[in-house]
Parts: C-alpha cells; structure tokens; sequence
C-alpha cells in the first residue's frame, strides 16, 4: 500500500503501536492512583479504598469522572493561553520517552515481524535524556501562567530541582554508556538478555539515577514544587477541574516511565529472569515469549512504582536547601566518582 | 512527494514561521516559546541530515537549557506590556538598517556558491551518526577538544567563584 509514495503499512503499523502504548501507559497510570491508596492505606493500618467496584477498583474511573464533572476555572489575571497550554505540555512530556523503551522483542502476525518498540533509535539514551530535560517547561509555563506568587515560587523551585538533578543523571547513564558501549535501549537489553544485568555491574550508578528519577518526577522526598504547608499546593494551585487533573496525572505517567527506564537500564528490560530467552523461543513460539517478556518487564515495572509509594509514605519531605545540598555536593561528586572508577575498570579490562 | 518531502516543508514552514513570531510576539514569554519551537524544527533538518547527534545535543543544550534560563530571568522580571519602555523612532531605523546591513553580506556571500556541489545529503551519509563523529573528534581532533574542555570548566569554575558569598 503506497500513497504519495508513503508507506501506509509501515505508518498503520507504528500509528497502533503508539495508540497501543499511551492506552497502556495511561491505564498503568490510573491504576497507579488507586495503588497508591491501597499501599498508603496499607501502610497506615487502614484498608483504602473499597465502595467502588470490587477492593475499589473502579475508584481511578470515579476520580477522573470527578475531575471532568468539576467546575473549570481560568483566573482573569492568568495569561489563557499559555495557563491552558501548560498542563498539555506536562502530559506531552511525560508521554513522550515512551517512544524509545522497548515493550518486548518482537510478534508475527502471519508473515509480519513486528518490533514492540515505537522507534529504535542510536541515540535513545540521548532522546531520553533530552526529553527528560523539555519536562520542566509544563512546570514552569503553568506556575508562570496562573498569576500567582506561590505557582511561580513553586515552579521555580521545581524547575531548579529537575536542572540540578538532570546533571546527576546524566553522568550516571554516561557511566552506564562506558559498559554498554550503545545508545540504543535495544542494544542495551539484549545485551543484558545474554549476560548479567548492568545493576550489578553499576549498583552505585543505579541509585544515583533512581534518586534522580525521585527527583525528576516530583515525588516526595523531592515535592518540593508541591509544599503544601509552605506553597498552599504548589504550582497548580488555580488549576481545577481536568487540567489539575493532568498535572496530578502525569507526575503518575512520569513515574510510570521512569520506572519503564530503570527496569530498561538496569534489571535487564524485557529479559525474562534466570530464563534463556533464545531457547524458549524455539520450544515456545515468538509470540507467547513476547507476551512473557512484556509480562515481566511490567512485573518489573510494579516493583518500581510499588518502591515510589513505599517511599512516599516513609520519608519525609526534604527542607529545599538540604534537596539542593543532596543534588550538589552529594549526587554529582558522587556520580563523577563513580564514572572515574567505570572508566578506570574499562581501560584496565581493553588495555 | 515522499515522506521525506514533506517533513522538510513542514519543518521549513515551522522554522521560518516560528522564527517570525520570536521577533514579532510583544510578551517576551511567547518570544522565548517561539524561539523553542524554531531549535524543535531546526533539530528535525539535522535529522533529515542524517545528524543524529546535533539534532538531539542541539534540543538537550538549547531547548532544554539555555531556554529555560531565559524563560527563569522573564519570569521573574515581569514584564508586561506596560511596563515596556517605547521604542523610539531613530532606534527602529537603525535597527532597520542594521539587519538590512546583514542580509546584504549574507546574499552577497553566498551568491557565488556553487549551490549544486555543496547541497547536503538529505536522509543519506553517516558522517552524522555518533559513532563515527566520536571517532573523527577524539583521533584527528583531540587536542583542540580537550583545550575547548578546558575552556567551559574554567568557565564554569569562574561562575561558581563569582557566586559565592565573601
């Protein structure tokens, strides 16, 4: 099928492996919501959620029904434009890392190989990194549009929190990248696939990019945007109705994705554990293997987002010259040694 | 019409339009947007270039960075269209003139080129992939990279002595 000498096949292929990973992202991230109220209940002595639904389980659907019931109101001093663009431009960013991660190897459909990735990419790691470092502006351009001096204070505080732990992170993944020699998450799962996992070759490198992911995707200890008992509610404060219902949403799709990352990099992605990926395939068949693997990469995936909650209902908030402490004096120098100690290894291994 | 095609005259039309409203916009805080989506479309040429890693390193340091700096300083000034001071008269004509200046260099430069020798390869080449540019900057170009290294942290050193406290 060709148009204009476009490939339509190719185009449909990617269009429903795209619908396909924003419908699963945003439902995991939905189900984040009524997760957390049952581990924070659960961890409080209390038994969370349970008149909707079964265990409460359709509590996600009545909170977004909520959400969209609720009066929408746009302040009169607020900059319209840019007060709507905002929460958009938070959901974008959090969805958009989900083009590089890889789901699974691939499935047959008759005599069509298709990756379960959107785009494998040589620079992933990059494009992650980039993209990571574009999630400060639905921040910014929403605290700056509300009009109102504790959104901006809190954007502020948030922008500079994610410039200060971006650095960190960056120079964790350049440790990760000494070993895996690719920038492409593919590469760098098969790799992990045949050998062993990189977080015990890089567990120092792995829990400077977990504590930067806590601090990327706002999470308490790091909520500091969000201090409700010093910014009211932080930088969504006069938003209501679905547009703080996207602000709150994609801090979940943001942790939902990080979590993605951190299994990607460093617990092997999709490689089933303590299983010989390639041997299963020839007894099993490829498309039961992929549903397997895809089936552990979000088993991994929930031991991430389970960690998230177990975290936020443990420690407490952090005061905002102890966060910038932590990412300053503590993270970087932490992150350059460990670099320096990686590339060591590896000139001493080639040499 | 390929693909192909038809992302170059999107991102074309994206760039020189977003481009215009850096410099037509009157809130600063839109210019500073518009000058985000022109270095978004100029990325997408380097991608059709086939240059990886300029399209992704020119989208983490300026979209992702400096950008954001700007838009901490406009925030934080407040300006409105009030508080603006008027431009005056003979400050537009010579700025008027000023650009004419440069466009007139600019033609006259690349009016001589031999336009069809020197036409980039469109989604062709791998001089752009960073493998290859890697290994082009650390064998023939090392020294001058390092000394450019040395550079931006002595800069980055003279930032942080400058804003310390006494």
């Amino acid at each position: 099928m060709m148009l204009l000498s476009i490939d339509l096949t190719f185009l449909l292929e990617k269009a429903v492996l795209i619908s396909a990973v924003i419908a699963i992202s945003l439902v995991a991230a939905m189900y984040s919501t009524w997760m957390e109220r049952k581990v924070a209940a659960y961890m409080q002595d209390r038994i969370g959620p349970t008149r909707a639904g079964w265990g409460g389980l359709l509590q996600p659907l009545a909170d977004g029904l909520k959400l969209f019931m609720k009066e929408e109101i746009i302040p009169n001093a607020s900059n319209k434009f840019l007060f709507v663009l905002g929460p958009g431009l938070a959901m974008m960013t959090a969805m958009m890392t989900s083009a590089v991660i890889p789901w699974g190897k691939e499935i047959h459909i008759g005599e069509k190989v298709v990756s379960l990735q959107i785009a494998d990419i040589n620079i992933g790691i990059l494009y992650i990194f980039g993209v990571v470092s574009m999630g400060v502006y639905g921040i910014m351009i929403g605290g700056w549009a509300s009009n109102n001096k504790f959104s901006l204070l809190a954007a502020l505080r948030g922008a500079s929190q994610m410039i200060s732990y971006e650095l960190a992170m960056g120079l964790a993944i350049i440790a990760l990248l000494m070993l895996t020699g690719s920038l492409s998450l593919r590469t760098i799962v098969e790799q992990q696939s045949t050998g062993w996992w990189y977080f015990f070759k890089q567990p120092l490198g792995f829990l400077i990019f977990l504590v930067c992911a806590f601090a990327e995707t706002n999470r308490t200890p790091f909520d500091l945007p969000e201090a409700e008992n010093e910014l009211n509610f932080g930088y969504h404060q006069e938003y209501s109705s679905m547009k703080l219902g996207f602000y709150l949403f994609a801090e979940y799709i943001n942790m939902f994705i990080s979590s993605a990352l951190m299994a990607t990099l460093y617990f092997g992605g999709y490689d089933i554990p303590f299983v010989n990926d390639a041997n299963l395939v020839n007894s099993w068949g490829v498309n039961a293997v992929a549903a397997l693997q895809i089936a552990a990469l979000f088993g991994k995936i929930f031991l991430f987002i389970f960690f998230f909650m177990w975290v936020r209902w443990t420690i407490p908030r952090f005061r905002y010259d102890q966060l910038m402490n932590l990412g300053w004096k503590g993270m970087i120098p932490l992150a350059l040694l460990n670099m320096l100690v990686t590339a060591a290894w590896q000139l001493y291994r080639h040499a | 019409m390929n693909i192909t095609t038809i992302l170059f005259w999107f991102l074309t039309v994206l760039a020189i339009g977003s481009a215009l409203m850096v410099i037509v916009s009157r809130n600063p805080v839109y210019s500073v947007l518009s000058l985000i989506l022109t270095f978004f479309a100029i990325s997408g040429h380097y991608l059709l270039l086939n240059a990886q890693f300029l399209f992704i390193v020119n989208l983490i340091v300026y979209a992702g960075a400096i950008m954001v700096l700007f838009l901490f300083v406009l925030m934080l000034m407040n300006l409105n269209s009030e508080s603006e001071p008027s431009r005056q008269k003979w400050l537009k004509f010579a700025g008027t003139i000023a650009g004419g200046c440069l466009l007139l260099v600019l033609v006259a430069a690349l009016r001589d080129v031999d336009s069809k020798s020197t036409y980039a390869l469109v989604n062709a080449g791998d001089s752009g992939l960073i493998e290859n540019l890697g290994k082009t900057l650390f064998r023939d170009y090392v020294v001058p990279f390092e000394i450019s290294s040395i550079l931006f942290l002595s800069a980055m050193v003279g930032a942080v002595v400058l804003g310390k406290k006494e």
